[in-house]
């Protein structure tokens, strides 16, 4: 199995990054983009064959390690 | 007094934390390894160093807040020991849990490296009472991840607890109520971005930085 799991900061959290890469696109012409967030996939293989057990372990690998769960939300995806 | 500075890879501010306690104190200071079980006994101050633990991979501070060493700093911790975390070391603290918060990108996105003026929120700290009735401290700041966040109610019950130690008097960062350093409700850890290590000498531009440590010589 592949798991893939995106961490972006959670709303309400100022994004600075996302707000350079909004205003870049602005000035170039792109006016209709708002809200932009800046985040990270982390993709690796799982052993296992059982994709909800599968998810259950991603869960607690990112709330042990790949999110950090005061500023960041995620999101998982087992395929 | 006996201290240790905790050297993680890329860590690179941890020969001048050792300077800096040594020559602000007297003290004898232990370097320890990452992968190390164990810390040397009856410490009277662990030390987290700055630089870029693991080459800030994933988040600042993230996995270094999981090395082995970090478990017995904490225990060390729950046992009174005084834990000062410094700039990288700052965000390792919060990454590990012993202190509140995160450090998040730095409002402007630019590397922040210069002497920045702090008001001395509490004087009556373990780690600020040499500053006696001081009530600024000049440091040197050098980061691009740090301005502290927490959510709306970790932030007022920070300040309710009186947690907050050092405040910029001019926020270089974007930091939630200016702040630039705070301490665990137990009164023995303390997170700040400044640089006490690289202000402990008037030819640095500063000499506050000794008071800090000299402050825990009451302690040890």
């Amino acid at each position: 199995m592949r798991a893939r799991v995106h961490v972006f900061l959670k709303a309400g959290v100022l994004d600075v990054q996302g707000k350079a890469v909004e205003n870049a696109l602005h000035g170039l012409g792109w006016s209709g983009v708002s809200d932009v967030r800046v985040g990270k996939t982390v993709e690796f293989d799982l052993a296992g064959s059982d994709p909800a057990a599968a998810e259950g372990e991603v869960r607690r690998m990112c709330e042990t390690l790949l999110a950090n769960t005061v500023i960041e939300g995620y999101r998982i995806e087992v395929v | 007094m006996k201290a240790a500075v905790v050297v993680f890879p890329g860590s690179n501010c941890d020969r001048d934390c050792k300077v800096a306690v040594e020559r602000s104190t007297g003290a004898s200071v232990h370097m320890v390894w990452h992968a190390e079980t164990a810390l040397p006994p009856d410490l009277d101050l662990i030390v987290l160093p700055g630089g870029f633990s693991y080459g800030d991979y994933l988040r600042c501070g993230a996995m270094a807040a999981l090395s082995p060493v970090m478990a017995e700093v904490r225990k060390a911790a729950e046992r009174g020991v005084a834990v000062v975390g410094i700039c990288n070391g700052f965000q390792v603290l919060c990454e590990s849990g012993l202190l509140p918060g995160a450090l998040l990108r730095n409002s402007a996105l630019k590397y922040v490296c210069k002497p920045v003026d702090l008001d001395i929120v509490r004087p009556d700290t373990r780690f600020t009472r040499a500053f006696g009735s001081r009530r600024r401290a000049v440091m040197t700041v050098g980061n691009g991840e740090g301005a502290f966040f927490a959510d709306a109610d970790t932030l007022s019950r920070v300040e309710g607890e009186g947690q907050v130690v050092f405040r910029y008097a001019d926020n270089p960062n974007g930091s939630l109520n200016d702040i630039a350093g705070l301490i665990n409700t137990g009164g023995n850890v303390l997170g700040l971005m400044p640089h006490p290590d690289r202000s402990f000498e008037a030819e640095l531009g500063s000499a506050d930085g000794a008071l800090l440590f000299q402050s825990l010589l009451e302690t040890a």
